[in-house]
């Protein structure tokens, strides 16, 4: 065991890098229910967004190309959503469920001839001068845009809640869509809009994955983070600047126990593996007594009626 | 400044149609300018449907409306809200987790900057007498405040036309006083008023004309002040009325007794019960009033034993039944009927004999081992319906599918049919029209006549004049003195609830301003 | 403009019905999926749907049917109690592993002991793994309101990093020459779950018959049934009833995780035959679309399964002979639970087609 191999500039910007899909999904998904709809489908919107992005920017040779295209993939797939809970008034519970099953099969199936191929490079947003500034160049200053983006989601998503008149309209529907409706606001419109908008964010925050932080495909690649990124929602209370802490919270466990891991610590491997899972269970418990963030109308079907 | 053209809302044959049941049928009147114009009808006479559709929340099948003369067909509220058509709803319009602003800029359609909008809310709030801070959070207050935060949406729009949907059945006496104050204060400026209510006296007071609907038709138009309120009720209802009648007789020994009973809320908006005493005897009926939302969710929560509290703060013949739970306290005669009959008194998917069995299983012995015996369930469901004259197909048809009147009825009759020691009761009469509400009122008067003790939380207060032996008043989780019914005024009832709300500094500075 | 009415009651026969047709719209949808695949769709229909039962291995496949039926049946039932009453286990596919990991860590405790008590005791384990599994949701969700949903999912991760500690460490085959997995199950009569290996019989189906049993004579007879039906549709009037939302919790999950457990273990020691890495495919989840499919009810489910079951059977076929890729069966059953909650729209609204445009 050589602790010492852990480099802890390295270990903070990998946790920049291992935080940010998580970062992406769980803003988006945190729009989502604040319109009041509970999306469980993120871990499918995410790994349908990782091969599409995967597989746009092998054939075209441009990882921005396959950025917007994870984008569109999310997107889409969270309209199957839309449709089913929105217009269809199926069960948001069952309706997610589904579109992660459908998810992770899809992706399988797109991913089939992409196996073991190496991605085009995302370049790192290396400014001279400040990147080369010791400790806080590489921890700040030297990442791929897609970090900054993430970050900058974080602040617009917060300043839109806040400040604007499509958050606060967005914060009536999920808080009571009968008197949203009744005030002659558009609940499924607004929804709509929400769960597309979470569904492109997962697909960034999948893409993400599979072509700058591993990058390359394989099947399920994105193992439990959109599940992750539900909780990382309820963590936060449903506000944005929580899931950012959030997330850098659980991008550093997962960075830690992968440095453990190499740097052969005597638990075993499985043990360390299975603690970002853990910790998140140990946050939910923690988490669970507040939920005075929570939107009031979160899961409930809308229909209107008369 | 006003002109006498012609009216400013003139509605013609408005017809509109739902599955099974013709909501509006060729309605036609209209509202002239700066008029307080009565919209009257029972439950169901199709009162929210017409508005609905005056507001573009509903598109009528046909008919027309004019507004100044002109073509009016609003596609959408915003539309409505564009022509000068604002609207108090009786329920759904406002939101909890905002904040006062944030609710009043929700139905504005060009809202200011928020800083500007709180100024101005306090600006319109002290020129009509409702005093209201923008930077409250709306679920913490009171039904009475709540209103006030929608009538000052209303407001900051400047309508031509308000309409309200039921104002005064949030308020006590003294708040209505002043909402009336407010309402001819806007008249005089020059806006409509269209006002729905099925209580006659205060059309009497405020409005210049009145129209009448039943099942959906207009039957008739008057001006209220030249009418008498026995007329009206008789052009509403269609029938005379029937006055329930009740048999003196002595009351027996306390059966119900609560003492010291506090409780948290359930639900962050909820009310806190502080130290509730009362007894009620065998043979006898406590009316407990009080605007919506001071604790009486929370009163029959702990009385039924959903929310169970500590041993003593309940006693029933004596013994402590604080910390049962309802199954518990129904095998002792405890039964209860909650206000919410769709989701807490009955399942709405579930059918009748499943209904019959969710409160019935225990007194009327339908299970044995756990195992349910369906076909004594089907005939106590049946008895239900026959007895309480139920209007539905069968026992087979799901909750939902029964009017409220109905449902009502199957609700109260589930408990009744149970022989109860203890009956507590929420709105046993709300949104049901008058028919089913004099036999629901003469029923709870039949059982305190066999000697059980009952308890009937209500907002309407002439239902609890007319059957209560005693009453009390809740008001933010308190509960006032008991005192009989007999001779209790309409001040000395508004008192006990509470009086105006927040409202005392205020209402003492509007008097003085000229209206 | 489509508009949506909703009905009085929902209609028992299109409760029945939407299934069906669910089931038909993913063959359409699915031929379609296969022929961009560049296969002939016909051909793979038949080749899924028809000759596991029909066609000329059919004696080699039905059997199969079962083997692959009883978990997803046994799941699934479980799975139904709770989603019935608006408590959701997503997690089976964790207390599935941990159901097999405690039974067959007894079983191979007692190796190479040969007695009649040693399967017994396995079957034990096995429930109580599962179940033990499924109490810290529910016991998280009882104390601290925690969501069950994300708990016990988080538990599916962690259950499969313990089956690979397990099958690498503490359970792995002292004389297996160093690689990963169990002794398997198959050689140790006491111990396997199979009561006619050649006929494709094993306990696991027998279990999985007494379930629908005992589920069914639950749901439509017992109060608890009763209570449980009542919390999904109104969880107030249940808590009104005189429910106790906490035993209810405590109840559904713990027995969805017993009957994952028992799954499980029927699995490892029969079918499965050891405890070994990638030993868990999915049936976990598989199973929440069987309950769905079923539409939550004891017989549809038993159907369902079956004919989950003949899909996986029927796609590995289709992978061997056509090369259907295997994902290809998954995005087919993930679209048949996608218009299964699409058309379940039609038991509760009616669908009319306003003829007026802007009126």
């Amino acid at each position: 065991m050589d602790l010492s191999a852990i480099n802890p500039v390295l270990l903070i910007a990998s946790l920049m890098v291992a935080a940010t899909p998580l970062l992406l999904a769980a803003i988006g998904e945190l729009v989502v229910e604040k319109a009041g709809v509970l999306n469980l489908g993120v871990e499918g919107m995410m790994i349908v967004g990782a091969i599409s992005g995967f597989a746009i920017s092998v054939e075209s040779g441009s990882p921005m190309l396959g950025l917007i295209a994870a984008m569109i993939g999310g997107a889409l797939l969270s309209l199957l959503f839309a449709f089913l809970t929105q217009f269809a008034l199926a069960n948001q519970v069952a309706s997610g469920l589904a579109l992660t099953l459908f998810g992770l099969g899809l992706s399988a199936l797109m991913g089939q001839s992409y196996v073991g191929i190496k991605p085009p490079a995302m370049a790192t947003l290396d400014i001279p001068v400040i990147s080369d500034i010791p400790v806080i160049g590489p921890i700040l200053f030297s990442h791929d845009p897609v970090l900054y983006i993430g970050i900058a989601l974080c602040a617009g998503v917060w300043a839109f809640l806040k400040f604007s008149r499509g958050g606060l309209v967005l914060r009536a529907v999920g808080e009571s869509h009968d008197a949203a409706h009744a005030l002659g606001y558009n609940v499924i419109r607004v929804r709509i809009l929400a769960i597309m908008f979470g569904g492109a964010c997962a697909g960034l925050g999948g893409a993400y994955i599979s072509l700058i932080r591993v990058p390359q495909w394989t099947e399920g690649m994105t193992a439990g983070i959109g599940w992750i990124a539900l909780a990382l929602v309820v963590f936060a209370s449903w506000k944005p600047w929580r899931v950012l802490l959030g997330a850098y919270l659980f991008g550093g466990i997962n960075v830690l126990q992968l440095n453990l891991q190499a740097a052969g610590i005597a638990i075993p491997v499985e043990y360390l593996a299975m603690s970002p899972y853990l910790i998140t269970i140990l946050v939910l418990v923690i988490m669970s007594a507040d939920k005075s963030g929570a939107p009031a109308s979160l899961g409930r079907t809308f229909h209107a009626s008369q | 400044m006003m002109s006498d053209t012609g009216p400013l809302l003139s509605i013609s044959g408005l017809t509109k149609a739902y599955p099974g049941v013709v909501a509006n049928d060729t309605v036609s009147f209209d509202i002239g300018q700066s008029e307080v114009h009565a919209l009257l009808g029972e439950n169901g006479a199709g009162k929210s449907t017409l508005v609905k559709m005056i507001y573009g929340l509903v598109k009528p099948d046909s008919g027309t409306m004019t507004w100044k003369g002109q073509p009016f067909t609003p596609a959408e509220p915003k539309a409505a809200r564009a022509a000068g058509v604002a609207m108090v709803f009786q329920h759904f319009s406002l939101f909890d987790a905002l904040n006062v602003a944030e609710n009043v800029a929700l139905g504005m359609e060009d809202p200011p900057p928020m800083r500007d909008l709180a100024r101005k809310i306090r600006q319109v709030s002290e020129t009509y007498g409702l005093p209201l801070d923008p930077n409250r959070t709306v679920g913490d207050l009171s039904a009475g405040e709540r209103q006030r935060v929608e009538i000052i949406r209303c407001l900051l729009q400047d309508p031509k036309l308000l309409i309200m949907d039921e104002p005064t059945s949030v308020l006590t006496p003294q708040e209505v006083e002043i909402l009336f104050e407010t309402l001819n204060k806007l008249k005089a400026e020059g806006t409509s008023i269209l006002y729905i209510s099925h209580k006659l006296e205060e059309i009497r007071t405020l409005c210049d004309h009145a129209t009448i609907l039943r099942l959906g038709k207009n039957v008739g138009e008057c001006v209220p002040a030249e009418t008498s309120a026995r007329d009206m009720a008789e052009m509403m209802v269609g029938d005379t009325l029937q006055t329930p009648t009740r048999s003196t007789e002595k009351a027996g020994d306390v059966v119900l007794d609560v003492s010291g009973l506090s409780l948290e809320p359930a639900n962050p908006f909820g009310t806190t019960l502080k130290n509730i005493h009362f007894t009620v005897r065998g043979g006898e009926i406590l009316g407990l009033g009080g605007v919506a939302g001071n604790g009486q969710d929370e009163l029959l929560a702990a009385l039924s034993g959903e929310t169970p509290t500590w041993p003593d703060a309940i006693k029933v013949k004596g013994s402590e039944v604080g910390n049962l739970g309802p199954s518990a306290r129904r095998r002792l005669g405890i039964l209860a009927a909650p206000e919410e009959r769709l989701g807490h008194a009955a399942a709405p998917d579930m059918s009748l004999t499943e209904n019959a069995l969710l409160t019935g299983a225990i007194r009327e012995e339908l299970t044995s081992n756990g195992f349910v015996n369906w076909s004594g369930t089907t005939s106590f469901a049946e008895n239900i319906i026959k007895s309480f004259d139920v209007r539905t197909p069968g026992t087979h048809v799901a909750a939902r599918a029964l009017s409220g009147g109905n449902l009502q009825k199957f609700v109260i009759g589930r408990e009744v049919l149970q022989r109860p020691e203890v009956l507590i009761v929420n709105q046993p009469t709300w949104g049901v029209d008058a028919a089913a509400a004099a036999a629901i009122r003469q029923s709870l008067l039949d059982l305190a006549a066999g000697g059980a003790a009952i308890v009937v939380i209500s907002q309407d207060l002439d239902e609890l004049m007319e059957i209560s032996d005693r009453f009390g008043a809740l008001n933010e989780g308190r509960l006032s003195d008991i005192r009989p019914a007999a001779g209790l005024t309409i001040d000395e009832i508004g008192l006990m609830m509470g009086g105006a709300h927040g409202m005392e500094a205020a209402h003492i500075g509007a008097e003085g301003t000229p209206a | 403009m489509i508009k949506l009415e909703k009905r009085p009651m929902p209609s028992r026969t299109l409760s029945v019905a939407t299934p069906l047709i669910a089931v038909a719209i993913t063959m359409i949808a699915g031929g379609l999926l296969f022929s961009a695949l560049g296969k002939n769709p016909f051909e793979a229909i038949r080749t899924i749907f028809w000759d596991p039962i029909f066609g000329e291995f059919a004696f080699y496949y039905r059997p199969q049917l079962l083997v692959k039926g009883a978990p997803l049946v046994l799941i699934a039932i479980g799975l139904s109690l709770g989603f019935k009453a608006g408590i959701w286990n997503i997690g089976a596919e964790g207390q599935y592993i941990i159901g097999s990991l405690c039974g067959a860590a007894v079983g191979l405790a007692f190796y190479p002991f040969d007695s009649f008590v040693v399967f017994p005791l396995m079957i034990l384990a096995g429930a109580l793994g599962g179940w033990a599994w499924a109490m810290i949701p529910a016991l998280l969700k009882v104390k601290f309101g925690t969501n069950e949903i994300l708990v016990s999912l988080m538990l599916v991760y962690v259950a499969e990093q313990l089956l690979a500690s397990m099958s690498l460490g503490l359970l792995r085959n002292p004389e297996g020459h160093g690689f990963p997995g169990s002794r398997n199950f198959n050689d140790y009569p006491a111990g396997t779950s199979w009561i006619n290996e050649a006929a494709g019989l094993h306990w696991g189906m027998v279990f999985a018959f007494i379930a629908v049993i005992f589920a069914y004579i639950l749901l439509n007879r017992h109060i608890l049934g009763f209570n449980i039906r009542l919390t999904g549709e109104a969880p107030r009037a249940a808590r009104f009833s005189g429910v106790s939302p906490t035993r209810l919790i405590l109840f559904c999950l713990g027995t969805s995780g017993a009957l994952a457990g028992l799954a499980g273990l029927f699995e490892v020691s029969g079918p499965g035959g050891q405890v070994s890495i990638d030993f868990n495919v999915g049936y976990g989840f598989t199973a929440i679309i069987v309950a769905f499919l079923g539409r939550l009810h004891p017989v549809g489910i038993l159907l369902a399964g079956l004919l989950m079951a003949l899909t996986y059977i029927g796609g590995e076929i289709a992978q061997g002979n056509l090369g259907l890729p295997s994902a290809a069966i998954q995005v087919f059953q993930g679209m048949l639970l996608f218009f299964l909650l699409a058309l379940d729209l039609l038991t509760n609204y009616r669908v009319r087609f306003a003829v007026k445009g802007a009126a």
